[in-house]
């Protein structure tokens, strides 16, 4: 006989995630670089930041008030509001 | 159900009585008021009635609510009017109305248990015919597909066996408690999906866990969900931390946790499925799993379970009263845990010296360099818990003591000092700083009689509003 259980799972995520649409080129847009207030995170943004400057594209930079949760709401709609895309840097 | 006139029994061929009272429902159902027998086990008996309904699925006696065989009702406009439990000779004739019933049997025998309210068999009729629901999807395991190995596949254990939550289990789990199944505790990170009532009870049954743990693992959830615990930091870390569950008060003894000989170890049914519990939450509702958002490094093995409870029959306050609570109440706290390190000491008999041996053995925890962060848990053991209370020192006293032998100059925790690269800035020096902040050292106590070693547990380095703080809450039973 078989048997029967209940989803243990939030049910919720899909099987699969899919990407966001990756933008065609960056010429034009405003690219953000998200800190995450981890030890060392803005040695290396720095250096991304620099790149990105050298291709001609405007950045801007925003920084996680602690690596230990996810970025508080407002900060993601201000860098939805202010960006095209949006980088988030670690280093440890 | 509807349910016709006239008399309604039932029995049981298993039970005495019902066997006794034979002859009456044969003299009962020759009678002018319409006779109908439901019997449970086996529908040749009674014999020579005329109308014995086969009810060994048991839904007529579920909804008739008999927990007595034979039991005898009457039945007027589809209503029930009358109830006779057992044989008891003078009820049976008012119910019936008859005026003799029985003439050689005794005045009075009591019945058996109907075979609707054995044990186990109350939550498979509720489900069957009952009003039961879940919201949870359901998933059938193929009848040639291996049950535990089926959990396996699906990605819902922690690498250990798991019991299938099957909807009779949830449902006996979901009854230990008076909470809506439906109840949404909080935001389960790292996916930050809705944990019900109902997923933590699917995820309880597949611990382990007996449904009295219930109260206890919800407690444990809700304490988790605290946005102070920091759970979901504490999840995702590369540290090796992970949540442990502390239990304080009567749930302790009411469902037979161990504070004694191998509170940290493994053997103990509550202990060891309360702390999964709460783990297979994170993994399943959450979805916090290794590899994924759980990037820890090398983990520890507290991360399958890690709990245990106080031993309260010490002359020290607990750790719930000094969060708050009162020995009458019990009360669950989370707190970021990583291994345990050992604590030995068999000469010191004064608590002076005990408390400048502890603190030595704290001043290495992550790294000797290291001040201010992360907490940590001290679990006193008997023997050296009778060294504090021989001089009268309280779980106060002694934590003081020890925080007064951790104050260090900065000089030694700058980087280089004692040839050892690692360090504090410069800057600290010239400062005095404590290995703990000032309220990171929490003694608890627990073991068994003999031994004179104790436990340091250390926590998540992450601590206070930016990481993690203990949580506690009150266990509901």
């Amino acid at each position: 006989m078989s048997l029967t259980v209940l989803d243990p799972t939030g049910e919720k995520q899909a099987a699969r995630r899919a990407w966001l649409d990756r933008p065609e080129k960056l010429e034009g847009l405003t690219i953000g670089i998200l800190d995450i207030s981890k030890t060392k995170g803005d040695i290396f943004l720095d250096r991304i930041d620099e790149l990105l400057q050298q291709q001609g594209l405007k950045t801007k930079r925003y920084i996680k008030p602690t690596f230990t949760r996810p970025a508080p709401l407002e900060l993601k709609q201000q860098i939805v509001r202010e960006c095209d895309a949006v980088v988030e840097g670690l280093a440890d | 159900m509807d349910w016709s006139d006239g008399i309604i029994a039932v029995v049981k061929q298993d039970c005495p009585t019902c066997v006794l009272v034979e002859p009456v429902l044969q003299q009962l159902s020759s009678g002018e008021t319409p006779l109908t027998v439901y019997v449970q086990d086996h529908p040749s008996f009674p014999s020579n009635v005329s109308r014995v309904i086969d009810d060994c699925s048991l839904e007529h006696s579920y909804h008739l609510n008999i927990e007595t065989v034979p039991t005898l009702i009457k039945i007027e406009a589809g209503c029930e009017v009358e109830r006779a439990i057992g044989w008891v000779k003078e009820e049976w004739c008012e119910l019936t109305g008859a005026e003799t019933l029985g003439a050689d049997l005794p005045d009075f025998r009591p019945g058996c248990g109907s075979l609707s309210v054995a044990p186990g068999m109350v939550e498979k009729l509720e489900l069957r015919y009952g009003n039961v629901s879940f919201c949870s999807r359901r998933i059938v395991i193929a009848e040639l597909e291996d049950d535990s190995e089926a959990c396996f596949d699906r990605g819902w254990s922690d690498g250990l066996p798991v019991v299938p939550p099957t909807e009779e289990r949830v449902y006996r789990m979901l009854k230990a408690c008076r909470r809506d199944p439906a109840e949404i505790l909080g935001a389960m990170p790292p996916d930050l999906v809705s944990c019900t009532v109902e997923k933590v009870a699917i995820n309880a049954v597949m611990a382990g866990c007996k449904p009295e743990y219930f109260p206890v693992v919800l407690a444990t959830v809700e304490a988790a969900l605290d946005p102070a615990f920091g759970l979901h930091g504490l999840l995702a870390t590369t540290f090796f931390s992970g949540p442990m569950v502390i239990v304080n008060g009567p749930v302790r003894e009411s469902i037979g946790m161990n504070w004694k000989g191998n509170a940290l170890g493994q053997g103990n049914r509550a202990n060891a499925t309360i702390g999964r519990a709460l783990q297979l939450v994170v993994r399943n509702v959450g979805g916090g799993r290794p590899g994924g958002v759980d990037q820890a490094t090398l983990g520890n093995p507290g991360k399958y379970t890690f709990c245990f409870a106080e031993d309260e029959s010490t002359p020290w306050t607990t750790l719930a009263e000094q969060r708050g609570f009162t020995r009458d109440q019990s009360a669950v706290t989370v707190i970021s845990a990583d291994g345990v390190q050992p604590f030995v000491d068999q000469i010191s008999r004064e608590p002076e010296g005990l408390v400048r041996s502890m603190a030595a053995s704290l001043r290495v925890v992550n790294n000797v360099k290291s001040a201010g962060a992360p907490d940590a848990i001290f679990v006193v053991s008997p023997e050296h818990g009778h060294v504090f209370d021989r001089a009268g020192w309280s779980k106060e006293q002694t934590t003081e003591a020890l925080q007064r032998e951790l104050q260090i100059p900065g000089e030694q925790l700058v980087r280089g000092a004692g040839g050892i690269p690692p360090g504090m800035s410069d800057s600290v020096k010239g400062m005095v700083l404590g290995k703990f902040r000032p309220e990171g050292l929490r003694l608890v106590r627990a073991g068994g009689e003999a031994g004179l070693f104790s436990a340091i547990i250390p926590g998540w380095p992450a601590i206070g509003e930016m990481g993690c703080d203990p949580v506690t809450k009150e266990v509901f039973v």
